[in-house]
């Protein structure tokens, strides 16, 4: 188990350096030098200061050159300062959004997972009923719908006519003044719609794969041998075939994360929520290049994280993993 | 007014608010509620789509931080209600005979936010910090133009000019700097761009990033102290979201689309809720054209384009008839406006002569226009997020195809727009809009002088006759005289067609019903916030 | 009985009986019977285009905007005036394009690494299947944005970049099959007849392994027609004045209570084809599935 821990750890770091080589060449694909961004409507900044700047950004050097000082700079946790007029550390402007869509996030991972699951094993166990049917179009609906429209219409309906939700932000103005319980309501409110939306485009992949899992498991050979030893159906299902179609269904927690922040954008842009999604669209339209690599790099790097953590959890799970077995 | 005509260029997404006027009173629908006694307290809500980037006005450009630092902050003076120039931080100011020195007497017991005198060294920090070289400023060309500023003592301020110099009290309406907590130090890395300390009649309280700035009324403010206890900006990036947020009163106020004006707004319940107003903006929009582009060279050609788009169309289409035909740089109904101006309007048949005569003669298989076997195509190119500037640009498309010239539409967002497009000089025609400012004096977007790199002239105009113009009319303050050059450049421009100057819209805002006191006028709704109220019995927040 | 089960697996009767018991299997799936349905209606429509409306999707008439449907304008006019019934079936072929295009270049991709990675094994593949990890870390939204706003949002770059960003789910199925085919019995037949590596790959392991390829295309195309849409919410999707149902979808969204027709129908029309789409590929999958043998 600790063997195979270490061995995980250890692939860590091709993986990253990796993501930073993506990263960097996906920025610098676009033409036009990163420094001239920043004096955009300056009229007069003189054609030697721009010539400083380059230079202070190392820019004038080749770019493999400047791939590895920018990785030097990475190894110290310097993420660079933003492009944008108020310059503030990229790290710093990222570290603030963070909790904001890791929180968003991972409630509605967990809701998903624990929507999906459920549903997932109801249409296997009654596959072909009227219910699966219905079970699919539903999900399949879900995440058919354009994110930003269902949105819109949520709000519309909830937000203006019916009036029993806020439409927008992450706490109403007199939050300061609310009880602690009354705060944590608050905040709840805010967040049913973002995640509610969130969640419904999410469940289709996820419960599918695991009707199919369930579907498979419960045609192997020790299920009918379970059934064969009198178990009762319900023992059958939630004892023996759920643990063993679960186990695949584990890994799936860790490439979930980058699909949802993927995603945040949309919503966190319409619901006008301050996370890491909003502040990448906004970076890349100002083409705030550190800013827009720092995140990037965060981002990837959390889905490597939470991969870890699913791979843990997987072998904690998976008895061959655990005594060593391949 | 140069410097807002500047930043104005900035303006990417349609703001919230323009403050800006005529010479008539907006037309409003009638404050529906009784006035009712004037209280102190409740918030006033706004929404922004941009958040501020920094809060010293002289280093941002971008309006969102521009709305905020406005309450923060005063200058020496400032428009009132009826577009007039009033001292602000000034009492009362003398200009000597010829016009090279201005001396502005101070007001006396002004308090800046924590607490100290406001003095005449504040206003000489201002001004050094301003013209200094290593400042990143885009609003230092006004004050260059000064040979020196005094402070004989502690509240006046003598300033010399190296010639007259018209626009030059108007300059001095920009934000006055702290410098007891600025002076000697490093402006850029100054805590005061996230925690401004200003005059003004509000303090920012609390900035929390990417979701409100809260400020608060400065009691001791020299004029009065507000009756709105506080002034809350909420950032919300989408425009439909801020449209739904008004609805569901979760904000105060804001500027309309046209549609949403006339047609989404018209229900019994709406109206009870909020006040619409309306009244011409202080910008306008254009197509401009590269003069140095062998396709545009032609004045003929120029004047074809002009008269191939029907610009009653455009404000049909897009502004849904809340704007008006914009034929110069000037608003319609001030004194710099030229009413007399002939227009080259809609004509068809007149623009397929012109360029016949321009030698646009043959037309290939697709109905194009060709001349020496290159066909009549150029790209407009426009800025992303404005969906009004996009429509126009479509049906100029349109128009243009029925007289045989192909145009591509090209969107683009703001940074790379500015930097690899306006500043390289690359491109055909830009579709953008220009914000007026209250002096008429237009040297830095069309005299000769201005077409360096990175300038704002840069469609390359050089017109021997409209410098003269423009050097005369900023060089006396006679207003008849003055009027008469800027009469005169409007015919010149009308003839030269650099530009085709398409309209000048009207400003749609809508504010909440409680708040009372507002008194619309050629400048707008927001020149009197201070003596804005809700009723107790009224107050929500 | 499958493919893999038989020694020379281009008997040509052998499949076409096969083919015959996917189809049976398929059309029992009434859901994905009703998706190709859709998918052939669409294509028809968009093939068809001026046959069907006598409107241009750009003739643009300002003195009539925003108008609700009637019998001249059977989806109402638009910001500008233009039909939006014909500028749906006109963003129908954009939308499609985007779709297929962007997906193929996924599935080349794909297959292409999959393939590779599968045969050679080893050090081709460790390497390969490391690059898969490590664009699968990306959220694949954030790199699409980035490039396409740095760059320019033509169409083209919009189906590359798409293609370019979703090959992974591919690249993995196909190695899976292609490592349980490369033990079979005709690959070693096909090998001690001294067939060459790219003969064997191309002519014999290919056609076996892309059943999967066919589901995650549909997907694919489904996945291509959602992201268009959100890019064009973002304002970097296909620029006006070209239709297509993520910007028609989008101009519309600041009028939903009034002009409720720019926002139903294309929102509709994205649902009930990305819907479509997903209904088909599950019902390749549970068709193709060999281990479904009831």
């Amino acid at each position: 188990m600790v063997t195979y821990l270490l061995r995980r750890i250890l692939t860590l770091v091709p993986l990253l350096i990796g993501i930073t080589l993506i990263t960097f060449t996906v920025i610098h694909l676009a033409p036009g030098a990163p420094v001239e961004m920043q004096l955009d409507m300056n009229p007069k900044v003189s054609a030697e200061s721009r010539e400083r700047l380059r230079k202070f950004y190392g820019l004038d050097k080749p770019l493999h050159v400047q791939y590895v000082a920018w990785l030097g700079k990475l190894a110290k946790l310097d993420f660079g300062q933003s492009f944008a007029p108020d310059n503030r550390p990229v790290l710093d402007k990222i570290k603030e959004r963070i909790p904001v869509t890791l929180r968003l996030n991972i409630i509605a991972l967990i809701l998903e997972f624990a929507l999906a699951i459920p549903i997932g094993v109801y249409a296997a166990t009654h596959r072909d009923t009227l219910a699966d049917k219905g079970i699919t179009i539903f999900v399949f609906i879900g995440f058919a719908v354009p994110t930003f429209w269902l949105a819109l219409l949520l709000m519309y309906l909830f937000g203006v006519k019916l009036g029993w939700l806020p439409i927008s932000g992450l706490q109403s103005l007199g939050y300061e003044k609310l009880s602690w319980w009354g705060q944590l309501w608050d905040q709840a409110k805010h967040l049913v719609m973002p995640i509610g939306v969130a969640t419904f485009g999410s469940l289709a992949g996820l419960s599918r794969y695991m009707r199919s899992n369930m579907l498979e498991v419960i045609r192997q050979d020790y299920i009918t041998t379970a059934r064969a030893k009198g178990l009762s159906e319900r023992v059958v299902i939630y004892r023996h075939a759920l643990r063993n179609a679960l186990l695949p269904v584990i890994t799936l927690l860790g490439f979930s994360l980058p699909a949802l922040i993927g995603g945040s954008v949309i919503f966190e842009t319409i619901f006008a929520i301050p996370g890491m999604g909003q502040l990448f669209y906004q970076g890349v339209m100002a083409r705030d290049y550190p800013l827009v690599m720092g995140i990037l790099v965060i981002g990837a790097f959390l889905t490597l994280v939470g991969n870890l953590v699913a791979d843990v959890c997987y072998a904690l799970a998976d008895p061959r993993i655990r005594h060593g077995q391949k | 007014m140069m410097n807002r005509l500047l930043f104005c260029l900035v303006l990417a997404v349609c703001c919230p608010l323009v403050s800006c006027s005529t010479s008539e009173p907006p037309a409003q629908q009638q404050l529906k509620r009784e006035p009712g006694t004037p209280a102190r307290g409740d918030a006033f809500i706004l929404g922004s789509i941009g958040e501020p980037s920094n809060l010293i006005p002289l280093l941002s450009t971008d309006s969102a931080s521009h709305d905020v630092s406005g309450y923060v902050f005063n200058g020496l003076v400032k428009y009132d209600r009826d577009l007039n120039l009033v001292g602000d931080l000034a009492e009362s100011w003398v200009t000597s005979p010829d016009g090279l020195v201005i001396t502005f007497s101070l007001r006396r017991g002004v308090k800046w936010h924590d607490g100290a005198e406001f003095t005449a060294r504040d206003v000489l920090y201002t001004y050094r910090v301003t013209v200094d070289p290593a400042t990143p400023t885009a609003y230092a060309e006004d004050f260059k133009q000064v040979k020196s500023v005094e402070a004989p003592d502690a509240y006046t301020v003598r300033v010399t000019y190296k010639q007259a110099f018209a626009p030059a009290l108007a300059s001095w309406g920009v934000a006055i700097l702290p410098s007891h907590l600025l002076e000697g130090k490093d402006i850029m890395k100054s805590p005061l761009s996230r925690k401004p300390v200003g005059t003004g009649p509000y303090v920012l309280k609390e900035w929390v990033a990417g979701q409100k700035l809260v400020l608060e009324a400065f009691d001791d403010y020299f004029e009065s102290a507000p009756f709105i206890s506080r002034l809350i900006y909420r950032i919300i990036p989408d425009s439909s979201t801020m449209y739904m947020e008004m609805k569901a009163g979760g904000i105060d106020m804001m500027g309309l689309s046209p549609v949403q004006f006339a047609r989404q707004t018209d229900t019994q319940r709406f109206k009870s809720r909020f006040n619409k107003f309306r009244y011409p903006a202080f910008s306008y929009t254009y197509l401009g054209y590269n003069l140095r582009n062998p396709l545009f060279a032609d004045k003929r050609v120029r004047q074809a384009l002009t008269s191939a788009i029907s610009k009653d169309e455009i404000i049909q289409g897009v502004l849904l008839g809340m704007g008006q035909v914009a034929k110069g740089p000037y608003k319609p109904g001030t004194w710099a406006w030229n009413p007399t101006v002939k227009d080259y309007g809609y004509n068809p048949e007149r623009a397929a002569q012109l360029l016949a005569e321009a030698g646009w003669t043959k037309k290939n298989s697709e109905g194009i226009l060709v001349r020496d076997g290159r066909p009549f195509r150029f790209t407009i190119l426009t800025n992303q997020g404005n969906e009004q500037r996009l429509k126009a640009a479509q049906i100029i498309q349109q128009r243009l195809k029925a007289v045989g010239i192909d145009v591509r539409i090209r969107v683009i967002e703001w940074a790379s727009f500015i930097t690899n497009f306006i500043d390289k000089r690359n491109f055909e025609a830009v579709l953008l809009g220009w914000t007026l400012g209250q002096d008429p004096d237009i040297f830095d977007v069309w005299h000769s002088s201005k077409t360096g790199a990175k300038e704002l002239n840069f469609i390359g105009y050089r017109n021997k006759e409209v410098d003269r113009l423009i050097e005369e009319g900023r060089s006396t303050f006679d207003q008849e005289a003055r009027k008469r050059c800027y009469w005169r450049i409007q015919e010149i421009l009308a003839e030269d067609q650099p530009y085709t100057f398409l309209y000048v819209p009207d400003a749609l805002p809508a504010v909440s019903a409680r708040f009372r006191g507002i008194d619309p006028g050629p400048i707008g709704l927001m020149h009197n916030f201070i003596k804005w109220y809700v009723p107790k019995a009224e107050q929500v927040y | 009985m499958t493919v893999q089960d038989s020694i020379m697996p281009h008997d040509t009767t052998q499949k076409s009986s096969l083919l015959h018991i996917y189809w049976q299997r398929f059309r029992r799936n009434r859901f994905a019977v009703a998706g190709v349905f859709v998918i052939l209606l669409l294509f028809a429509a968009s093939i068809g285009a001026p046959l069907i409306t006598p409107y241009h999707p750009g003739t643009i008439d300002a003195y009539h905007v925003l108008l609700p449907p009637s019998a001249d304008h059977w989806f109402g006019t638009d910001e500008l005036g233009r039909d939006v019934f014909t500028r749906m079936i006109y963003g129908a072929r954009i939308s499609l394009k985007v779709g297929f295009v962007a997906v193929g270049i996924a599935v080349v991709i794909g297959t292409v690494v999959g393939l590779l990675a599968g045969f050679y094994g080893g050090w081709t593949d460790s390497i390969l299947m490391r690059l898969v990890d490590i664009m699968l870390c990306f959220p694949t939204f954030f790199l699409i944005l980035a490039v396409i706003a740095m760059l320019e949002p033509s169409i083209w770059y919009i189906m590359i970049i798409i293609g370019v960003t979703g090959w992974m789910g591919v690249a993995r199925l196909v190695r899976a099959e292609v490592l349980s085919l490369r033990e079979r019995d005709f690959v070693m037949a096909a090998r001690a007849l001294g067939a060459s590596d790219f003969r064997i790959i191309f002519r014999h392991i290919l056609p076996n392994a892309m059943s999967p390829v066919l589901v995650s295309a549909s997907l694919g195309v489904a996945g291509a027609i959602l992201t268009e849409s959100a890019l064009s919410f973002l304002g970097i999707g296909v620029q006006p004045p070209d239709p297509s149902w993520g910007n028609i979808l989008t101009a519309g969204k600041d009028y939903i209570e009034f002009a409720w027709w720019l926002s139903l129908f294309p929102g509709l029309a994205i649902l009930v084809t990305v819907l479509s789409y997903n209904l088909v590929g599950e019902g390749i999958r549970d068709a193709l599935d060999p281990r479904l043998n009831q």
